[in-house]
């Protein structure tokens, strides 16, 4: 596959757009703006050579705590292990969400045999937004009450934004980094009540191994 | 919506739904007007507990994720590892991974088959397809110690290499000499000569499947037009896999865009013509004898090429446990790499196979650490089940079940 003749055509049919370019030739990510994603992606599906008909997977991501690490020591045996209670810590989140939340497409397409991702951010409101492309390609319905569901991203135009994974009227979304791993609420049976009740949770995270330092190890 | 129309619950805890699917179905007489499938009961939210775990522990997570065919569920997940880590596993180790693709492949389908032919009514199929299954995870236990959650795929390569001998049974005061003997008859050489004696015997019981559900009367009326999923629908609900050739549209990522060694090996794809439950069922059937056939060529490979499963770098594979008796630098990096694993340079991937179901993909993104920042899982039947709504709809409320089995749904993947 020849990914370098990809990227030509692919700025050739989107001389209009606002495009860059990531990650090197092996796998192609287009970053495009929020506002012009719809009018990207119907070229992208509909034009005769790019012909992307599959839409893989929706995935967001939350860039809130990237390439931060929980202890930022230079020197793993400093203090031992003992610093593994401490609790992860949170940044403040702020409300505008700037460059905060990403959400990344798959495509396929069948005739041409290429991938391409798309990396999108969304707005800087609250909630988070990007349009829905559901009605470009309708694989895009599940995929998108997902990302909704766990990282709150509001899909507009989405015909049925109802959460999908998480339990019936679950407060909360579970895989933005400012929600913690152990959860919020837990189940339990009340003996005096004689039914099952929520209660805040008993455990706490623990990070189980530290994080290695980077500027040592990381190779590139 | 008239006021002829009944709201009917279906699961979460049904024979039928494959697991904790549960359908808000609106009927009307026995036609389905409309599905509502309600999913994660299953959710254990596994994509974040990676991120606080070295990538190494995820491995075992993703056997978790589908249960029926657990080591196609690592390797997209070790082969984003690697093309991360820029590392190639060494050819001996690719060729294990194809040959247990395709077991896991069998063991995928022969539960679907079982299973499907249960949900409609073919109850003797269930048992033929479990004594099948039941070599199958031998060989997972051989290679592993694990029935089921193998964890044998790592970055780099697989855990160990074959065994030479394979587990036997054992006379006890229930099991006499002579049934011993007879159970262990194909257990005397190496694993490989076990599956090789496997591959031996499937074709003829696919046959046998074949006259229990192919000219099938009942069977036939319960699959033909039901279900049907043209080529142009298919692409654009993203089926993938079985669900897609079904459909007719060519497409295998073994052929189209292969990974390890099948550009090497010999199979064909087979396709559908119609797009309904028949077809698929006949293309997962054929796939069967398919993945029979590239099993018997990895062995004749496997056969005449020793050599290391691993690669010889650790950083990411573990040192041999004889070095580290009298070496230090192998003790200090088994401690190193099994406290806090290895890091990963910065960077998005995402990486795709042919899964028995369909396209099992994982995106996985690094922030330079020794923790993945985000995974995400992408599962086959995610995108099937979404379609459930529109395939049932028109049916009678029976031919949701053949639907539903079609699909070959396991929660595992789903919920995640």
């Amino acid at each position: 596959m020849d990914k370098n003749s990809n990227i030509d055509i692919i700025n050739n049919k989107l001389t209009k757009f606002n495009l860059t370019f990531l990650n090197n030739e092996q796998n192609l990510i287009l970053q495009i703006n929020q506002a012009e994603l719809i009018n990207v992606c119907k070229i992208l599906k509909t034009d005769s050579d790019l012909d992307y008909s599959m839409l893989i997977d929706v995935c967001a991501v939350d860039y809130l705590t990237y390439g931060e690490s929980d202890w930022t020591t230079n020197d793993a045996t400093n203090s031992g292990y003992s610093r593994a209670v401490k609790q992860t810590i949170i940044p403040e989140a702020d409300e505008t969400f700037t460059n905060r939340f990403a959400v990344f497409y798959q495509l396929l397409s069948l005739s041409y045999n290429k991938r391409l991702t798309l990396k999108v951010f969304t707005t800087e409101s609250n909630p988070p937004s990007v349009p829905s492309i559901n009605k470009i390609w309708n694989s895009a319905n599940w995929f998108e009450r997902e990302a909704f569901d766990l990282m709150g991203i509001h899909f507009k135009g989405h015909p049925d934004l109802r959460r999908i994974l998480t339990d019936y009227g679950f407060i909360g979304h579970p895989f933005r980094k400012d929600f913690p791993t152990n959860g919020n609420l837990e189940v339990v049976y009340d003996e005096d009540e004689e039914r099952v009740i929520y209660q805040p949770v008993s455990i706490s995270t623990r990070p189980s191994v530290p994080k290695v330092i980077r500027d040592k190890n990381d190779r590139k | 919506m008239t006021e002829n129309n009944l709201t009917l619950n279906f699961g979460p805890q049904h024979p039928a739904a494959h697991g904790v699917l549960r359908l808000i179905m609106e009927l009307d007489g026995e036609v389905v007007k409309n599905l509502d499938p309600h999913i994660g009961l299953l959710h254990r939210g596994t994509e974040k507990l990676a991120e606080i775990k070295p990538y190494n522990h995820s491995i075992g997570y993703m056997d978790r994720m589908d249960y029926v065919s657990m080591m196609c569920c690592e390797h997209p997940y070790v082969l984003a590892i690697e093309k991360l880590l820029d590392i190639t596993p060494p050819r001996r180790a690719q060729y294990i991974r194809v040959m247990f693709d395709e077991i896991t492949r069998l063991m995928n389908h022969l539960l679907w088959l079982g299973c499907h032919g249960l949900d409609i009514g073919a109850m003797a199929l269930f048992l033929y397809c479990f004594r099948e299954r039941e070599d199958l995870y031998d060989c997972y236990e051989a290679v592993s110690g694990a029935r089921m959650h193998a964890t044998y795929y790592r970055p780099g390569g697989v855990y160990r290499d074959l065994p030479e001998q394979m587990p036997k049974y054992q006379a006890n005061r229930y099991i006499s000499e002579k049934k011993v003997k007879r159970l262990n008859y194909n257990r005397e050489g190496s694993l490989l000569d076990f599956i090789e004696d496997f591959t031996d015997r499937f074709p003829s019981l696919v046959d046998e499947y074949e006259t229990l559900l192919t000219d099938n009367r009942i069977w036939k009326q319960r699959t033909v037009d039901i279900g049907v999923v043209t080529p142009e629908r298919a692409k654009d609900l993203g089926f993938t896999g079985p669900m897609l050739r079904g459909s007719g549209v060519e497409w295998d990522l073994r052929r189209k865009q292969p990974y390890e060694v099948y550009e090497e090996l010999d199979f064909l794809i087979p396709i559908g013509l119609n797009g309904d439950c028949y077809d698929r069922y006949l293309v997962r059937v054929e796939e069967m004898r398919q993945s029979n056939n590239i099993i018997q060529q990895c062995i004749q490979w496997l056969r005449d090429n020793p050599g290391p499963v691993i690669i010889d770098d650790n950083r990411y594979a573990s040192p041999k446990r004889s070095d580290m008796k009298h070496d230090m630098e192998s003790l200090i990096y088994h401690f190193k790499l099994f406290t806090e694993g290895y890091s990963v340079p910065k960077g998005e991937v995402y990486s795709a196979i042919e899964h028995p179901k369909g396209e099992f993909g994982v995106f996985l993104m690094s922030d330079g650490a020794n923790m993945p920042y985000r995974m995400k899982v992408r599962p086959p039947s995610f995108a099937h089940l979404a379609a459930i709504d529109e395939m049932s709809k028109g049916h009678m409320l029976a031919d949701v079940v053949s639907i539903i089995g079609t699909l070959d749904i396991v929660f595992g993947e789903i919920d995640r």
